[in-house]
């Protein structure tokens, strides 16, 4: 980010270090809130910044094939995904307030660590790469390790699995801003994929349940072998 | 195409008992099929095996290569005499065992007999590729094959928790030992990467690596053999495994390591040094007292039978060891002589080893029991039985003019002959080895007349035992050619050992003779004839005159027809059958004489216990002083490795998280 600060940087560019820092704000956002509703519209919003910084990276650069990601993102992690999130913690009627195991203090912390580190990793590939992104590498990698700390942190099966997806979505941002995307049919197959897992999530939730009368996964320690 | 040659028909017999097995498989419920077709078929196939065998030992060595195995990585597959010899060995022994085995399932009974007819021929066919493999992946593949479809035939009775733990103790050590034979051909191929033992053979690492690989290689095949301390597998998987089976590990499995030993120290090894030979002397003569001590305090007829055979492997160790010490310095015709005794033993162990271990089947079904002490009188029931018994007891105890005496006689000869070696403190120390095998000789002897003095003679000790009924017309077969296969090899000594000559000559003497041949077939002098002879036949005839004067005299003293009655009773009038000398009691001296071997709890009653109980356990010392050790320190490992299984999923998450932190900040 130091460099980019000294270097003129055009217009499309300002755009999306905006973005790149609403996605990083958002993980935070996320890693501290306690509500699922509130996680699940947040994640929504996720979304639509790596959208909206996809589509100005398309625009800028002339890459066409972005903006069919930036459409898939579109459908898939603005509307697609928090609509079933919705609906399955409505059928679940799991609307409580998150327990973590960490108290948000400390994971805030933690994440703040995180930030750092990452931003020291991605300097050399900034370096590296040569596309106009290039400077949000960190931020995605921050996004990602932010997200993974989120998947540690909570104790209930619903918050773990939109750590999961907010991951990829970090992911995602990382390949965009690292190099103009991955190839259409690795995206087209990560998104498949993302699709499937929640589905086969979304029904290992009631399965839970109905075992353990509970989403908190620290009734799964009990079926480990003595 | 070339000319068929007998190493390609005897893969065509390893083929045919491969696919005698899978029909078995897919005619499972037809039980007349498997057991009156299959089995038969098997036995044939083994005789044709070991008449190939016979033939191939004569000719030069003869190659193959398999079309299967890996793509760059073909089956070599190699005839010379030594793998012929153990052939002959493996398939004269299992034409027996399988004609037995054809009368001894039963409907209804474990498992489903086309199991056991898969499970049975895909074992002899990996002891027969083992010996015909030609590098070390063909082996290792062979090994293994051989080594799970005994586990899975010594676990045939799966239900009992006993014999589970039985099975799982004997394929643990196996793999132990194959770790052992592995790391022992990686040595040998050295960093050339070729794994055939062609280019094993033109390696030559210096005499450290070799000094390496023969200590594997003697770790690994003495895990399989019984070798002390790796014995503990053996007798509890012989007691397990149903009796044709447990014929057939202890006197034809057992004896792959026996060739594998042979085969690495004499053929892939350039090097051999004295000191090898001494150690092998050492660990095989401890083996064979220590099992032979053990078999004397059994009371249960397969474990007696089991620890038996240990003592018979230490024995042949204990031959292999004293060719190592002639070979190192160089005295190829004593070595001759001490390899050939140790050939002679293995045949002869096949032979009477599974014939007494079909004798004790047959006793145990034909009475439900194995226990020495419930057993008694049967010579009356089961006459064919217990004479057979007789001819194997006689060959196992070493007494002339049976087989085991031979080889027992010539590998005491090998050891009469250590003080010509340019060694001091050699030929001071090893006559004491001659002198244990003396004592372990004479302890086999005991332990086989307790076998058959309490098994078949004097009176039943169970009312029901008079119900026994002798053997099936099947079995009695199996049971005759192994036992005429002890007579002969006792009687002809002189032929069987210009049958292994191609052998030695092959290993250690390269063309040099013993003084034994066809023109005086009846006197065995394995050097000279002034220094030690025997002559086997001289010896039956004296023995049949002797029995036939005693007879005639008998007759001529009293002529009147014999007659029945009940012996004096020394004026204590209550006397049953459970009043006679027992196993425990017979073997109570040894017990007391070698009591530091033991580790012994005995209970002994009260003499105002109304309800007396006598309890008296032998246990192997060596299970408490490396097994459980061992098998604590193991436990102890693994119980810090589940340290790390929290089952929490946050815990395993961290995991992931930290590796990648570290691999992130590694990498900058």
């Amino acid at each position: 980010m130091t460099e980019t600060a000294i270097l003129p940087i055009p217009l499309s560019g300002q755009l999306i270090n905006l973005c790149a820092a609403l996605m990083l704000l958002l993980g935070f956002a996320m890693l501290a809130q306690r509500r699922i509703l509130t996680l699940i519209n947040l994640f929504m919003l996720q979304g639509g910044a790596l959208f909206a910084s996809t589509v100005i990276a398309a625009h800028s650069t002339g890459q066409h094939h972005l903006y069919w990601s930036a459409a898939i993102t579109l459908l898939l992690k603005v509307i697609g995904l928090p609509w079933i999130l919705h609906r399955l913690i409505r059928r679940l009627s799991v609307k409580w307030d998150v327990e973590t195991l960490l108290n948000i203090p400390t994971t805030m912390l933690i994440g703040i660590v995180l930030v750092v580190i990452s931003f020291n990793v991605a300097q050399p590939i900034s370096q590296l790469s040569g596309t106009i992104m290039r400077a949000t590498i960190g931020i995605a990698l921050a996004c990602t390790l932010l997200s993974f700390l989120m998947m540690i942190t909570r104790s209930k099966a619903v918050p773990q699995v939109i750590a999961f997806l907010a991951m990829e979505n970090s992911l995602f941002f990382a390949a965009t801003s690292a190099t103009y995307g991955m190839p259409m049919v690795v995206e087209l197959g990560i998104a498949l994929d993302v699709l499937v897992g929640m589905v086969i999530l979304g029904v290992f939730f009631f399965q839970i349940r109905e075992q353990f009368d509970s989403l908190d996964i620290r009734q799964m320690e009990k079926i480990k072998e003595e | 195409m070339r000319e068929w040659q007998e190493i390609h028909w005897i893969l065509l017999l390893v083929l045919g008992w491969i696919g005698l097995g899978v029909t078995g498989l897919f005619a499972a419920r037809w039980f007349t099929f498997v057991t009156r077709v299959l089995f038969p078929l098997g036995a044939a196939n083994g005789l044709l095996l070991a008449l190939l065998a016979l033939t191939g030992m004569m000719t030069g060595p003869q190659e193959a290569i398999l079309p299967f195995g890996l793509p760059d990585l073909p089956f070599h597959v190699r005839l010379d005499a030594l793998s012929a010899f153990f052939l002959l060995i493996l398939g004269a022994a299992t034409a027996g065992v399988s004609i037995y085995a054809s009368g001894y399932f039963r409907r209804e009974q474990g498992a489903s007999p086309g199991l056991h007819c898969l499970l049975y021929h895909v074992f002899l066919a990996g002891m027969a590729f083992v010996m015909l493999a030609n590098d070390a992946y063909a082996f290792m593949v062979a090994w293994e094959t051989m080594a799970l479809a005994s586990y899975f035939l010594v676990i045939s009775e799966h239900r009992h928790a006993e014999i589970r733990r039985a099975g799982y103790l004997f394929l643990l050590i196996a793999h132990v030992g194959s770790v052992g034979i592995l790391l022992s051909f990686g040595v040998m191929a050295g960093s050339t990467g070729d794994y055939t033992f062609d280019a094993m053979r033109a390696f030559d690492g210096g005499t450290f690596w070799a000094t390496a690989a023969f200590l594997l290689a003697l770790f690994g095949f003495g895990a399989k053999a019984g070798l002390l301390p790796l014995h503990a597998g053996l007798p509890g998987a012989d007691v397990a495994a149903p009796s044709p089976v447990a014929a057939l590990m202890s006197g034809v499995m057992v004896k792959t390591a026996i060739y594998g030993t042979l085969r690495i120290s004499f053929d892939l090894l350039g090097t051999r040094l004295w000191w090898w030979g001494v150690l092998v002397i050492a660990l095989g003569l401890i083996t064979a007292l220590f099992g032979v001590i053990f078999a004397a305090v059994q009371s249960d007829m397969k474990r007696l039978l089991a620890y038996s055979s240990i003592e018979n492997i230490g024995l042949i160790y204990a031959g292999i060891g004293l060719t190592l010490v002639f070979h190192a310095f160089a005295m190829s015709n004593f070595a001759a002589l001490a390899l050939t005794a140790t050939l002679y033993h293995c045949i002869n162990h096949a032979f009477f080893k599974t014939l007494l271990f079909l004798c004790t089947g047959s006793v145990l079904h034909a009475t439900g029991e194995r226990n020495l002490g419930k057993l008694g009188g049967l010579i009356r029931h089961m006459p064919w039985v217990s004479w057979l018994a007789l001819i194997g007891i006689l060959g196992a105890a070493g007494l002339p003019p049976l087989n085991g005496f031979v080889s027992e006689w010539l590998l005491l000869q090998g050891f009469l002959f250590t003080p010509g070696l340019p060694h001091g403190y050699l030929n001071m120390l090893l006559p004491i080895a001659a002198a244990t095998i003396a004592l372990t000789a004479a302890l086999a002897g005991y332990t086989m007349v307790k076998f058959f003095g309490v098994t078949f003679l004097g009176q039943p000790r169970e009312e029901r035992l008079s119900q026994a009924r002798d053997v099936s017309r099947l079995k009695r077969i199996g049971l005759l050619w192994l036992a005429s296969g002890c007579v002969l090899l006792g009687l002809l000594p002189n032929i069987v050992i210009s049958l292994l000559e191609p052998v030695t000559s092959l290993l250690v003497s390269q063309g040099r003779q013993l003084n034994a041949g066809m023109e005086n077939w009846w006197l065995l002098a394995p050097i000279s004839e002034d220094r030690a002879s025997y002559s086997p036949a001289i010896f039956f005839g004296g023995i049949l005159l002797l029995i036939g004067a005693a007879y005639l005299c008998i007759k001529h003293a009293f002529p009147a027809a014999t007659t029945r009655g009940p012996a004096w009773d020394c004026g204590f009038p209550m006397q049953d059958g459970r009043m006679q000398d027992t196993a425990e009691g017979f073997s109570q001296p040894i017990r007391r004489i070698f009591s530091p071997f033991f580790r012994r709890t005995c209970e002994l009653p009260s003499p105002f216990d109304r309800q007396p109980h006598y309890r008296n356990i032998v246990e192997d010392p060596f299970w408490y002083w490396l097994y459980l050790p061992i098998a604590r320190l193991v436990d102890l490992v693994s119980r810090f490795v589940a340290f790390l299984q929290h089952g929490r999923i946050a815990v395993y998450l961290m995991y992931s998280f930290i590796t990648l932190l570290t691999l992130l900040v590694l990498t900058r």
